[in-house]
């Protein structure tokens, strides 16, 4: 073809940095985003290898040593660096093994509140009026709830367990998902690009899975890190409570529960399980804004 | 001495890859009672160097020049009072977006009123008054019921006359319309352009009228500056620009107008303008000048005397006689 | 030689929209488009101009199949088209559309965007076919074949409009609506696609429907030109016609109105008072007579209607 067609094509500029490497960029910018990042890996990394980590079996009793203090305290050694708790157990044992469990319970929640939440969503993005309205009121009366008190009543029906922790942890979460999945389809929806699809033939699957759904991920995802530590705590807040994970698993909130008569005697089995939800959950939440700034287009500098 | 008077100003952006040059060594010099276009494509940096005159860049921006000076004060090391005292009352600015520019949460009257009082020393009535008299001036009909009406209560057109109403409150010495018309509609276009002539006429006060579209510095300007990728490349009256384009860009550029075409095959300009990854190394128009030698894409061009429009080109096109004898 | 087959009648086209109508309020009625008829011929340029509020857009939306008119008949390549045809209809009218950035899915790559349409409408062709038939109108509409793997972000304006263009062709349309296509790029790219265009509608016999505010760029494209003003079209005929002799004084005003690149040739405009009536109050008569100058009485009271020697226009005293 002529002159105008091919000569464009010649002199493209292709120097621009890929999508990729863009959003690690504006991710690094932000400090606390990266240290998040880098003591959620170690999470990862310790709830992936707590078998290997661990120097006892979390359940080990040693009736020698019930309570004995953190290796640099008096009185402590260096067979229990952090002590043991009044049964006995390892606490570091103990601690990495919770992190094994508040993994799980971020995990699966995530997944589970996410992908009901984004499938409700996207279907209330698409329905005509009346079911984007009963959809949406639905939604509103879970959210009236207090969070944690509707996860109570749930669990109180359930059974205490961790799995049905899990499941009105993801249950109570979910509107989240729900509303934030259907404002991004409602806000894509009247974009060219959309129209452009139908204008192809694109039938309403293909829309809502193929054309919609990838372009609004990005929110989707800041919600998701930040629902993960949200879970944690509310897992933790229920096996307080005993109504969630049950004993002797080492769960945080579990060990936190039991130890509460000896707080006073012996700080450290109440402390150091608090020390590790707050940890957890500050590193998922400070990744999850700084996910957020890199993600959102509106908030970048440049 | 000028009113406005730019030497050599620079203006570079911190992104997260790297540096990027959006504004590079431009001169601008406009006198009282000066109708100044400065034409330029999306990414010429025009709005950006009357942003950094009037100091409304962010902070990831870094300014330098040999003279940024606005009726011979230095704009640069003002303190942020004295630049206050200056923006918006002395020199001020209107933008593209009408309805974006105005506060949506308050009334138009309470808007021109508040610029009013940060500005000038008048009572209550009297700026009540002022607010009237200028929402005339600028034609706006039924001034005293437009006055608490809200800016979505009002189309693009008003809003821009509104814009414009709190621009000239203080009667600036300069005032910067920044693309005023692209929102807006061909035949209010033509109202807000004759309206600000007008205003520019009627009070001696000197215009810079930022724009891309071509015919609206033909109709309205009376000298032209020519930007491309952060330079200025060219600068002349509006008449000998439109007939004897210096630069090759501009030359181009005025040949890919359709109005001008002779055949039914638009002359091009191929490429695309360089952006912050592939910034060339000689003359920033090289890549997709039909001129360029060697010279030009590894030499950055110098700036031609003002007989040959200050042209940024190593070659420049229509010279006349006696300069190129010099 | 006969004329040939006209591939888009439209006859007295309309569209209302009810606004409103919440729960303490009576939904009111908008004309968006109304009473709106032309045919467009293969090969040729139909140019649909006027400012926004105008219906232009609205029109646009109908003719691409995407909404449905509320009166009136369309038929596309001899087909009538309604809601049940749509689909059948599908692959013989396409659209670009004005912002390259916002019509082309960002999560797809080039090679994907334009192997969409056939994925869908042509599920015999194989993933090989396609992918052959993409990278045919890669070149056709001059993009370089490693493009195929890129996203749209990695390229500009100009590019994207030209990864759009191509995206439409691909179900080998007879129609194409062209909504605004160059009014977002910089000028030195506007040149580039509209010369694309051209060549394509030589090429390939194609129909644009070309919708625009700018009236140089459709004084340089069009073949015929419907002025609308408030979802009623007030002048139509052929191009030169049109902008040499134009008889509504619309068309006049907004002739007028256009800036011309031409410093010599600075002049006296029309200047038109007043603004757009909002289309929820359309005036009862000609709807331009509140901004008209020459307005009488009967313009006030009754609708003229579109007709009139050498062509059309909907005024009671025209110009010329």
């Amino acid at each position: 073809m002529s002159d105008a067609s091919t000569t464009i094509a010649r002199t493209v500029p292709t120097r621009r940095p890929g999508r990729l490497k863009d959003f690690w960029s504006s991710f690094r910018e932000n400090r606390g985003a990266v240290i998040g990042l880098y003591v959620f890996a170690a999470f990862v990394l310790i709830a992936i290898g707590a078998d290997i980590l661990a120097p006892y079996d979390p359940t080990a009793q040693h009736r020698a040593f019930t309570l004995v203090p953190p290796v640099w305290q008096d009185g402590g050694t260096w067979q229990f660096p952090l002590g043991t708790d009044p049964l006995g157990r390892d606490m570091l044992s103990r601690l990495l093994h919770g992190a094994r469990f508040s993994f799980f319970v971020g995990i699966v929640v995530v997944v589970v509140a996410a992908s009901g939440g984004i499938m409700i969503g996207l279907i209330a993005g698409f329905a005509p009026r009346w079911l984007d309205t009963i959809i949406m009121r639905i939604m509103d009366i879970i959210l009236a709830f207090p969070s944690l008190l509707l996860a109570l009543a749930l669990v109180a029906i359930l059974g205490p367990s961790l799995i049905n922790a899990m499941i009105a942890i993801a249950l109570v979460l979910q509107p989240h998902y729900v509303r934030l999945t259907r404002a991004s389809v409602l806000n894509e929806r009247g974009k060219d690009y959309v129209v452009s699809a139908r204008v192809a033939g694109a039938g309403l699957l293909r829309l809502m899975f193929i054309t919609v759904l990838p372009n609004c991920l990005g929110p989707i995802i800041v919600q998701a890190a930040l629902s993960f530590s949200t879970a944690i705590l509310d897992a933790a807040a229920l096996g307080f409570l005993g109504m969630g994970a049950q004993p002797p698993t080492p769960e945080w909130g579990t060990m936190l529960a039991e130890a509460r008569e000896f707080i006073l005697r012996a700080w450290w089995v109440v402390t150091l399980p608090g020390v590790a939800i707050l940890v957890t959950v500050l590193a998922i939440n400070l990744m999850g804004d700084g996910l957020r700034d890199a993600l959102d287009p509106k908030l970048k500098r440049s | 001495m000028s009113l406005l008077d730019i030497r050599n100003l620079s203006v570079d952006f911190a992104t997260s890859t790297g540096t990027f040059r959006a504004v590079d060594s431009v001169d601008l010099s406009v006198d009282a009672g000066d109708l100044h276009a400065i034409v330029g494509e999306s990414g010429s940096g025009k709005s950006v160097s009357m942003l950094a005159a009037m100091g409304l860049l962010p902070w990831t921006a870094t300014i330098t020049a040999d003279t940024l000076a606005f009726d011979g004060r230095d704009l640069r090391d003002l303190s942020p009072r004295a630049r206050r005292r200056i923006i918006g009352k002395d020199m001020s600015m209107i933008f593209q977006e009408p309805m974006s520019s105005l506060n949506p949460c308050f009334t138009v009257g309470f808007q021109i009123k508040e610029a009013l009082r940060q500005h000038l020393d008048l009572d209550r009535k009297q700026r009540h008054a002022r607010a009237i008299e200028l929402f005339e001036m600028v034609g706006i009909p039924a001034p005293e019921k437009r006055l608490s009406a809200f800016p979505h209560q009002l189309s693009g057109g008003m809003n821009q006359r509104v814009m414009i109403a709190m621009a000239i409150a203080c009667k600036p010495r300069l005032l910067i319309a920044d693309e005023p018309t692209t929102a807006l509609d061909v035949t209010i276009q033509a109202q807000i352009l004759d309206l600000l002539t007008g205003l520019q006429a009627e009070t001696g006060m000197a215009l810079i009228l930022i724009t891309h579209d071509m015919g609206v510095v033909a109709e309205t300007a009376r000298r032209v500056s020519v930007q491309y990728a952060g330079q200025k490349v060219e600068e002349q009256e509006v008449a000998s620009l439109f007939s004897d384009p210096h630069h090759p860009y501009t030359a181009a550029l005025l040949a890919a107008l359709p109005e001008r075409a002779t055949e039914r095959r638009l002359p091009t300009i191929p490429g695309v303008v360089p952006g912050q990854h592939d910034r060339p190394e000689g003359c920033l128009f090289s890549p997709r000048c039909k001129f360029a030698d060697e010279r030009c894409r590894t030499v950055p061009p110098p700036v031609q005397p003002p007989a040959i429009g200050l042209a940024r080109c190593h070659y420049p096109l229509n010279v006349p006689e006696e300069a190129d004898a010099i | 030689m006969t004329a040939p087959e006209p591939v888009l009648i439209a006859d007295a086209l309309g569209r209302d929209y009810s606004v409103g109508g919440g729960l303490f309020s009576q939904a009111q009625t908008v004309r968006a488009v109304a009473e709106t008829s032309f045919t467009l011929a293969p090969g040729r340029t139909l140019a649909v101009v006027g400012e926004s509020g105008c219906g232009k857009s609205t029109l646009a939306r109908m003719v691409t199949l995407i909404e449905e008119p509320t009166s009136g008949r369309l038929v596309i390549d001899g087909t009538e088209a309604r809601p049940e045809t749509w689909a059948s209809l599908r692959t013989s009218v396409q659209i670009v559309f004005q912002d390259p950035y916002g019509s082309l899915n960002l999560r797809q790559k080039v090679g994907t965007i334009l192997e969409e349409p056939l994925k869908i409408n042509r599920p015999e062709l194989s993933a090989r076919e396609r992918a052959e038939r993409a990278r045919a109108m890669m070149e056709l509409v001059g993009l370089r074949p490693e493009h195929y793997d890129r996203y749209p972000h990695m390229f500009s304006g100009g590019q994207r409009q030209r990864i759009a263009i191509g995206r439409a062709l691909m179900l080998e349309p007879k129609l194409l609506v062209l909504d605004e296509p160059v009014s977002a790029l910089d000028l030195s790219i506007q040149s580039q696609i509209l010369n694309l265009l051209m060549d394509l509608q030589e090429r390939l016999g194609l129909a644009y429907l070309f919708i625009s505010h700018d009236l140089s760029v459709v004084r340089h494209l069009a073949d015929d030109v419907i002025v609308m003003y408030l979802g009623r079209p007030v002048e139509t005929g052929p191009k030169d016609a049109v902008f040499s002799a134009p008889r509504h004084p619309y068309t006049k005003a907004l002739l007028s109105a256009t800036p011309s690149a031409d410093p010599q040739g600075r002049r006296e405009r029309i200047k038109l008072s007043g603004e757009l009536p909002s289309p929820l109050a359309v005036p009862p008569g000609c709807p331009f007579a509140p901004r008209c100058w020459k307005t009488q009485d009967k313009c006030r009271e009754e609708r003229p209607r579109l007709e009139g020697e050498p062509h059309p226009a909907a005024c009671f005293f025209p110009e010329n």
